[in-house]
């Protein structure tokens, strides 16, 4: 480990100062072999969830009771499911729709978390109000709230844009307005501690604007941070996505999604571990991964190390 | 034990009689070899994954809390298997023919067996069974099975081995307080002070009752386990053959079947909704094996005959609202049922738990029909896209029919369990075959059979076309249930959206049927018109009668005398129960 480090490192050095930021950044991911990987297999699986389709030609809902029950064969590479239909384009259909809302969603929290975080770090009168509401919305019982939440506004919804992107969008606002707390909390403190510092100052008193001092000079001192629950956030919204499924909150049940096809594999694991490996795997791999690239980030960003 | 019993309380005559009664019995047992003596096969392990919360049944509408209780505790008769009534405290069934119940269907007369006692010691005597009445309509007391005495109006002990019921209005089918697993005797000594607005504060009382039933409570831990020992009291000396039992609750379904098919831990589980091939892996091992029986559940899809279009407002799903505008088409609902499989769902979601059916009363075989069955349960998709082109529904270029602008797509809504989704989904394919488009939803079993008015997502509220759920008739008389199809049971805002008419169905002419049924006392003819009656229902596609369900339980191979039964407790002949040697 220590050797592959020393390795990687000096080159990195020994380019030209010259160079963009953009090309700094890109250099110094490279320089984290964990983030490379993590890349790889993330763009892997995007791309095999969008492009696959077009070359597995099944339809992931098509139902095929003889074929029920089936472990991996040359016309089912992932095997069957109790109702005959294909493995391996259900998970390619349900990972379109655990990516999606995984990233909406986290963009949507991030959005929020950072936006709460920054405001009540940086002025002190806002401080208050929105920490307390940050409290308030952790306080909330996550069921309750998502059950009135639909109530309200499926059917409305439902009219406006059909039945699966009326829910796509109520999913993804519901996960997205129940799990930014953690990131404002976490951007908060990174603020109150870079705003106490000497060069925040002088551009205070160099008459800088004050949206201006967040926007150059504490949003990227605080981006590591930022970053990290990113990734951190699509891997909860994912799960938690799957979780409204399985209490029939969610997506309708014909409809694939990587916790849907978790969940309705469980009791089939002994006759055909193939429903739980791949969509378990998918998950697991898809989080590992975006997490991996968040590290990579923070330290590509990580203006200490863009000194070296 | 019980020998110190008789010697201490009763005069010599007793004692004689009782000593006669015990060689009768020993006589009669000497024809089964299996069984030798009460409490000399040791322990019986069950195993009910939803577990109990209390040993009253009255207390509680729940299936397991009845079916723990029914060890316990004891009705006058209750129906085997065959869903045939046999006596259990009683000498016999009163019917019109032996004089038991009077002519004018206004009284009944139930005979206690002599010597009768309770576990502990004291005589089980009339009094109790009108003390058990009391208790249960007692105001503020909450009884959930307050259903079993409707119409009565009094119960009188012309002497203490004498229990005569007398009802408000003639009733030509009698047998509903004290017959059943649900309406067994409690004894009056220890819920004397449990009346009323006391009774869910008895605890000791409510967890351990003391019975005529072949076990006693030892233990009882709410919603975890129960220990039983043998009731030293029991009438038949030789029974049970367990000396104890131990009555587990919690886990899932399938780890509950794998306690007893696969690993052996226990002796018998109740409930397997598992999926057929999950089970059939289960299976292998050879430890245990699967029984069922059919009592009267019936999974259906229910039609709106009303319109739940969400723009009404407050008239969705109300006479207000008017009629669908697709499904009060006759011909639309007939090509539904039409383009059913009803084979492939069974075998992908029942397997032995279930046998397809186009009746709504499907048991006892006395009342099934048969009549629709030739073109019902075949599927018929050339039939059903004929039936609907005749009618003018044609097809879109997105291959859904439609006519005069209303297109045939439908929400299909059902509660959330794996193998109602599987069934949705079935479903959906079949009837996309005949240009029907059907957008799937399920709701928390919690929320979708809750009955909370304030909730859009109930099954009484039916805010969408189609929608599937199981219900089912106690007993064996489907008069009550086939009365709630009339006209005034639909649920509405008048009636807090109560009434068990979820289809919305009216038709004067089985209304007047079902006034005919109330007033017919003879079973045959009782039985011709709840056939008809049935068959109205499905001719006229008021609903969709899909799968005739079982109860399934595993039991070990080790365990004899299972009587699987799905008109009672499943556990209702547990004193017969014996280890095989």
């Amino acid at each position: 480990m220590s050797d592959t480090t020393l390795v990687s490192a000096p080159p990195a050095k020994a380019s030209s100062p010259a160079r963009s930021a953009l090309a700094d950044i890109w250099r110094q991911f490279r320089a984290h072999r964990g983030g490379v990987v993590g890349l790889a297999v993330f763009v892997f699986i995007v791309a095999a969830v969008y492009i696959g389709p077009f070359i597995h030609r099944v339809a992931p809902n098509a139902i095929n009771i003889r074929d029920k029950n089936q472990w991996p064969s040359m016309a089912h590479p992932f095997g069957t499911d109790n109702l005959g239909k294909d493995m391996l384009a259900q998970v390619l259909a349900g990972g379109k729709t655990s990516l999606a809302v995984g990233f909406t969603a986290m963009l949507l929290a991030l959005f929020l978390g950072t936006l709460v975080g920054v405001l009540s770090g940086y002025s002190r009168r806002l401080d208050g109000p929105l920490m307390r509401l940050t409290d308030l919305f952790l306080a909330l019982p996550l069921l309750p709230l998502l059950l009135v939440i639909l109530l309200l506004f499926r059917d409305t919804l439902r009219a406006a844009f059909g039945p699966e992107t009326g829910i796509f969008i109520l999913i993804v606002f519901v996960i997205g307005v129940t799990s930014w707390m953690h990131t404002a909390r976490i951007v908060r403190g990174d603020v109150l501690a870079v705003k106490s510092q000497e060069f925040i100052l002088a551009a205070k008193s160099s008459g800088m604007r004050e949206y201006r001092i967040i926007w150059r000079h504490i949003l990227p001192n605080v981006l590591s941070s930022i970053m990290v629950s990113a990734t951190l956030g699509i891997a909860s919204a994912i799960i938690t996505e799957s979780a409204l499924s399985f209490l029939g909150l969610g997506f309708p049940s014909d409809f694939p999604t990587w916790g849907r096809l978790l969940f309705d594999g469980a009791n089939f694991l002994q006759l055909t571990p193939s429903r739980v490996l791949w969509p378990g795997l998918a998950i697991s791999l898809t989080v590992l991964s975006v997490n991996y690239v968040g590290d990579a980030i923070r330290d590509a960003l990580d203006p200490r190390s863009l000194k070296r | 034990m019980q020998l110190k019993d008789i010697t201490k309380g009763n005069g010599s005559m007793k004692k004689l009689k009782l000593l006669l009664v015990g060689t009768a019995a020993a006589l009669a047992l000497a024809g089964s070899a299996a069984q030798a003596a009460r409490g000399t096969d040791g322990d019986l392990k069950i195993l009910f994954w939803q577990a109990v919360s209390t040993m009253n049944p009255y207390l509680s509408g729940g299936t397991k809390e009845v079916y723990a209780s029914s060890m316990v505790i004891e009705p006058l008769a209750r129906y085997d298997e065959k869903g045939e009534l046999v006596p259990m405290l009683v000498t016999e069934i009163p019917t019109v023919e032996n004089g038991g119940v009077s002519k004018d269907l206004l009284s009944m007369t139930w005979k206690l067996k002599p010597d009768l006692k309770w576990s502990d010691g004291t005589t089980f005597t009339a009094d109790d069974a009108i003390f058990t009445w009391q208790y249960c309509k007692a105001p503020d007391g909450g009884c959930a099975q307050a259903a079993y005495y409707e119409g009565v109006k009094s119960v009188e002990a012309p002497d203490p081995h004498t229990v005569k019921i007398t009802f408000t209005e003639p009733k030509p089918y009698p047998y509903s307080a004290f017959v059943g697993a649900q309406s067994p005797i409690i004894q009056k000594k220890q819920f004397e002070k449990c009346v009323g607005a006391a009774a869910p504060g008895c605890t000791s009382a409510n967890f351990g009752p003391i019975g005529t039933g072949p076990f006693m409570v030892k233990e009882f831990k709410p919603n975890d386990v129960i220990t039983f020992t043998a009731n030293p009291n029991y009438r038949d000396a030789a029974k049970p053959a367990f000396a104890t039992a131990t009555l587990k609750g919690g886990g899932d379904a399938a780890s509950a079947a794998r306690a007893v098919l696969e690993t052996g831990e226990y002796d018998y589980a109740w409930n397997m909704q598992v999926e057929p091939e999950v089970l059939a892996t289960m299976l292998k091992a050879g430890k245990g094996k699967l029984e069922t029986a059919f009592g009267t559940q019936v999974e259906r899809i229910n039609i709106n005959h009303f319109n739940p279009d969400p723009k009404l407002g407050d008239k969705r799903a109300t006479k207000e609202g008017g009629p669908h505008p697709a499904l009060s088409d006759p011909a639309v609902r007939r090509a539904l049922s039409l383009a059913i499989d009803r084979d492939v769902i069974v075998e992908t979601g029942y397997g032995a738990a279930g046998r397809p059916t186009c009746n709504i009363v499907p048991a006892p075989a006395a009342v099934a029909s048969t009549k629709n069955d030739s073109w019902c349960l075949k599927q018929d998709i050339e039939g059903a896209n004929k039936l609907l082109d005749d009618a003018g529904w044609k097809k879109g270029s997105d291959g859904i029919r439609a006519k005069n602008g209303v297109k045939l797509s439908f929400l299909y809504q059902t509660s959330t369990n794996s193998v109602r989704q599987a069934t949705q989904e079935l479903v959906k394919d079949m009837w996309s075959q005949i240009g029907v488009a059907t957008e799937l939803r399920n709701i928390s079993a919690s929320v979708y059979f809750g009955g909370d008015p304030a909730s859009p997502d109930t099954f009484q509220k039916f805010f969408a076309d189609i929608e599937m759920l199981t219900n089912n008739f106690d007993g064996t008389d489907p008069e009550k249930y086939l009365a709630g199809w009339l006209c005034d049971k639909i649920p509405s805002p008048a009636n807090g959206w109560q009434g068990e008419n979820e289809v919305r169905y009216c038709n004067p002419d089985y209304d007047k049927k079902v006034a005919e049924l109330s007033k017919t006392a003879d079973p045959d003819k009782r039985a011709a018109l709840s056939k008809e009656l049935n068959d109205m229902l499905t001719e006229e596609g008021a609903l969709i009668p899909l799968i005739h369900r079982g109860s399934v339980s595993s039991r070990s191979l080790t365990l004899e005398g299972v009587r699987m039964n799905g008109w009672d407790s499943e556990l209702w002949n547990v004193a017969d129960w014996s280890r095989k040697k």
